[in-house]
């Protein structure tokens, strides 16, 4: 007999097969052409646009969604691109809702913003579907740089540098480029392997070398790469991960949120991804959400998200908490696991309640139990593998201006780095800007 | 409820909606249709002379220009009067007035400009029990190039000769409708007044181009590759409309002069504000070829609403209540003195008058470092383009100075008194006030 929602245990196979493909279909489904011009005809054009300022990569919204609207999507994607060369992947992840459609005078006006995020879909896909690369590299400047983790900053920052005509090798330990865009974010917010499509689209630029399975310490060292390059951009994100500091956190079926991510992104068939009947996520953050819905529409029976503290200090956004509702993740708030309990696998967290007394979080003393045969742990992640000549400043690579570290010809960016939220838009800005500051200072 | 009925020289509707002559009122299957939705009359497409009926062509007659989400804003045809049998068309009309007797009745007639022509169909027409002609002095396409429609409409002689022709022939009613592709709307107006027309009806359409195709270079609507100059209607139009309306309705030699208001009437508003400006009922066509017959259900409920809210009793009450209103431009008060001003609660910060002002006025909007925008009295003239960019209705609005205010932009007092540009100083021809 096949699994069902009520098989104990981590089983695969919990909904039907043509269920999990209509499960992790796209969660906001690409605009037709008419319905593009539509959302663009409510753009206001604004002067000086909020928009714009609150776009980490500073991407000229009015004009591009003027150009979709004017019939030129072709020129929309090259306006998003030419600041945001992931807009394809930022247009289907980018928290919008906290970022550029938040400001949206519609928003403020009507509760309902221009679509942002979609409009910049469209464009983009519609570049990206006739396989137009729009930028032409540079005449070759003879340097060189090595760019360690090709993940969004990584990345960002090889393009900006072939484009400019340096000579460019992007290193990555995994064995697959794409960094969290492939193996770091739920797979309906990007359906169609559209990450490592968006990668192939990224490197037609030219002048790239890719070369994988190599990380620092494990294949590299960065004075290697100082000697044989003119420049070194590290992008190489958190690697580790937080621990619960609860009993228990060694039994079987308690596990990092991120490798089960990277897991299931990875998976050729998702009938065969195992997952609990009662899964219990421990965070308060979108990692926490992409693992808690994905249980979900694997066919987990019943998936709580647990955070410690009160709904308003959550970091996923209300969106993302409204559709992790949508999907029937329960919420809890203010409960912090002291214990795993089991017979050698999970089978219970015992979570305490807390209260915010005098600015600090402690415990009420008041205790409950939740079934719970897997357990995620989505609690934050942090830094592993930095080279220790680097300064480092709260458990991040130390960097002034555009993406400058403590060692003169390193720059670093991305989640390794301070500055900035932990968002991939922010990580292609600082990938950007740190080439723009190499391409500077190799130049001079 | 208001009372809605009209009567136009003579002719009792229901209510002042009439249909234009056009697509929508060619058959009987199709007026039937209008009839039971409520329209008080129509104007039976236009009419040919007897014989071989003309032709259409058999591409696309339409061409369209659109606002956001494809709402239709202007619409231009290339069809030519009714392709139909002449006696099919008179049958299909007295049947139709047969069976609704109280719905105004009136037929378009286009024939040549030949005494003998007009003589010949009169007659016929009458005879169905119609209650008046319109003569189609405006089809700017196909009809002209054989010298009818505008060809005739463009020479206030020809437009005289034949509403005589027409009122010594019939003891029906005789409204002529006019073409806007002309300098002065007024000289064939009073044309058809020295021929002794009842009525006039405007506008007919604009001859326009409404789009080109950027990879077959034809103008559309396009016929194999070519396009023609077409008639423009619809919502665009209104406002042209409107002006050569009024521009008949305050002319002494035509004032008294009934008027058919015709030109992008959309919405009981539109229709409202045709009247105000002297005409004595509306002719309807893009908005139902757009939306169907049923819009004239909005056009009566609106209408009603607004005559009761305004206490009106009947359309008398404010047909040409805007005319002595419309007035030349240096006539309008040079004391009257206003300043934008944006109200902060309503503002969305958009930003739109700061750029319009910025980049192409005065330079009279001040934007602050967290995107709060004022006006800056010492520079605004009140153009208004502040107003009319916002998308945010009511949010600027124009507040006149009171009398014995400085104007911070000329530091002089604003005056009490109305003076105009025949008494300015500036003007050489100036009339010193006596």
């Amino acid at each position: 007999m096949p699994n069902s929602q009520m098989t104990p245990g981590i089983v695969p196979g919990r909904v039907p097969a043509e269920d999990l493909a209509e499960n992790f279909d796209d969660l906001h489904p690409a605009y037709t052409g008419h319905e593009a011009t539509v959302a663009a005809d409510r753009c206001y054009f604004c002067h000086d646009a909020p928009c714009v300022t609150a776009c980490p990569t500073d991407i000229d919204i009015p004009l591009f969604i003027r150009q979709i609207q004017t019939g030129t999507p072709d020129a929309a994607a090259k306006t998003i691109l030419s600041q945001n060369i992931l807009g394809g992947m930022c247009a289907r992840v980018c928290p919008t809702e906290t970022l550029c459609e938040q400001v949206c005078v519609r928003e403020v006006a009507e509760g309902k913003p221009v679509e942002i995020g979609r409009l910049q879909r469209h464009a983009t896909d519609t570049l990206m579907a006739k396989n137009i690369h729009p930028f032409t590299r540079a005449a070759s400047t003879g340097k060189t740089v090595a760019v360690v983790g090709a993940g969004p900053a990584g990345l960002a920052c090889a393009h900006r540098l072939a484009m400019h005509g340096h000579d460019v090798t992007l290193y990555d330990g995994r064995a697959k480029a794409g960094g969290l865009n492939e193996f770091g974010i739920a797979a309906y917010k990007t359906t169609d392997d559209f990450a490592a499509r968006e990668v192939n689209w990224l490197m037609q630029i030219g002048g790239i070398t890719l070369e994988l399975g190599k990380r620092l310490g494990d294949g590299l060292n960065l004075d290697d790469l100082k000697t044989t390059h003119d420049a070194v951009f590290l992008g190489i994100g958190l690697g580790g991960v937080n621990s619960l500091r609860a009993a228990g956190e060694e039994r079987d079926g308690v596990s990092d949120a991120v490798s089960f991510i990277a897991d299931l992104r990875q998976a050729d068939d998702l009938a065969k991804l195992p997952v609990g009947r009662n899964v219990v996520v421990i965070g308060g953050g979108m990692t926490a959400v992409d693992a808690a819905v994905q249980c979900k529409l694997l066919g987990a029976e019943s998936v709580t998200i647990a955070y410690r503290r009160g709904q308003d200090a959550m970091s996923a956004s209300p969106f993302e908490q409204d559709l992790a509702a949508a999907n029937g993740v329960r919420l809890l708030f203010n409960a912090q696991p002291i214990a795993i309990h089991g017979n050698g696998a999970a089978a219970e967290v015992e979570f305490e309640y807390t209260a915010t007394k005098s600015g600090k979080l402690k415990g009420t003393g008041e205790t409950f139990r939740l079934k719970a045969d897997q357990v995620f742990k989505a609690i934050g992640q942090t830094l592993e593998g930095a080279p220790e000549t680097l300064k480092l400043k709260g458990g991040k690579i130390a960097v002034k201006g555009a993406g400058q570290t403590s060692q003169k010809g390193i720059w670093a960016g991305g989640d390794c780095a301070t500055g900035g939220d932990d968002l991939t838009v922010t990580a292609v800005a600082e990938g950007r800007d740190a080439a723009e500051d190499i391409h500077t200072t190799l130049m001079a | 409820m208001a009372d809605l009925t009209s009567t136009f020289i003579g002719i009792k509707s229901p209510n002042p909606f009439w249909l234009a002559s056009a697509p929508p009122t060619d058959k009987e299957y199709n007026v039937r249709r209008a009839f039971e939705a409520g329209w008080g009359g129509v104007v039976w497409k236009t009419l040919g002379e007897e014989g071989p009926p003309v032709v259409n062509v058999n591409g696309p007659r339409y061409g369209a220009i659109y606002g956001a989400d494809r709402r239709l804003l202007g619409l231009n045809n290339i069809e030519l009067i009714t392709d139909r049998p002449l006696q099919q068309n008179l049958r299909e009309i007295k049947a139709v007035k047969r069976d609704y007797p109280d719905r105004a009745m009136i037929v378009s007639l286009m024939v040549p400009c030949e005494e003998h022509a007009w003589k010949a169909i009169l007659p016929v027409v009458e005879e169905t029990g119609a209650d008046g002609i319109e003569l189609n002095f405006g089809c700017p396409h196909g009809m002209s190039e054989r010298g009818m429609g505008a060809a005739v409409g463009q020479v206030p002689e020809y437009i005289e000769m034949v509403a005589r022709w027409c009122k010594q022939n019939t003891r029906m009613p005789v409204i002529v409708k006019l073409t806007p592709n002309i300098t002065d709307i007024r000289k064939p107006a009073e044309a058809a007044l020295r021929g002794g027309a009842d009525a006039v009806s405007l506008i007919n359409t604009i001859n326009s181009i409404t789009s080109v195709n950027l990879d077959t270079m034809s103008p559309e609507p396009s016929i194999d590759g070519k396009g023609s100059h077409g008639g423009y209607c619809g919502p665009a139009v209104k406002p042209i409309a409107m002006s050569m309306v009024s521009e008949i309705a305050r002319n002494v030699e035509t004032r008294d002069l009934p008027i058919s208001g015709i030109g992008g009437i959309t919405t009981w508003r539109d229709a409202a504000e045709f009247m105000s400006l002297g005409c004595g009922n509306v002719q309807v066509c893009t908005a139902v070829m757009t939306y169907g017959f049923k819009i004239v259900s909005e056009m009566i409920s609106g209408l009603s609403d607004w005559m009761d809210e305004k206490g009106h009793s009947s359309t008398a009450d404010f047909i040409g209540q805007a005319v002595p209103n419309v007035t030349d431009w240096q006539y309008l008060n040079l004391n009257y003195v206003a300043k934008a001003k944006i109200d902060q609660d309503a503002c969305i910060s958009c930003g739109r008058c700061y750029a319009a002002c910025e980049d192409t006025s005065h330079q009279a909007i001040a934007m602050s470092k967290d995107r709060s925008f004022s006006v800056i009295d010492e520079e605004c003239v009140a153009c208004n383009l502040c107003v009319d960019v916002c998308p945010v209705e009511n949010c600027i609005s124009m507040v006149p100075m009171e009398p014995g205010q400085t104007d911070p932009r000329t530091g002089k007092v604003v005056e009490k008194e109305y003076a105009n540009w025949t008494t300015h100083p500036n003007n050489p021809g100036a009339v010193a006030a006596e």
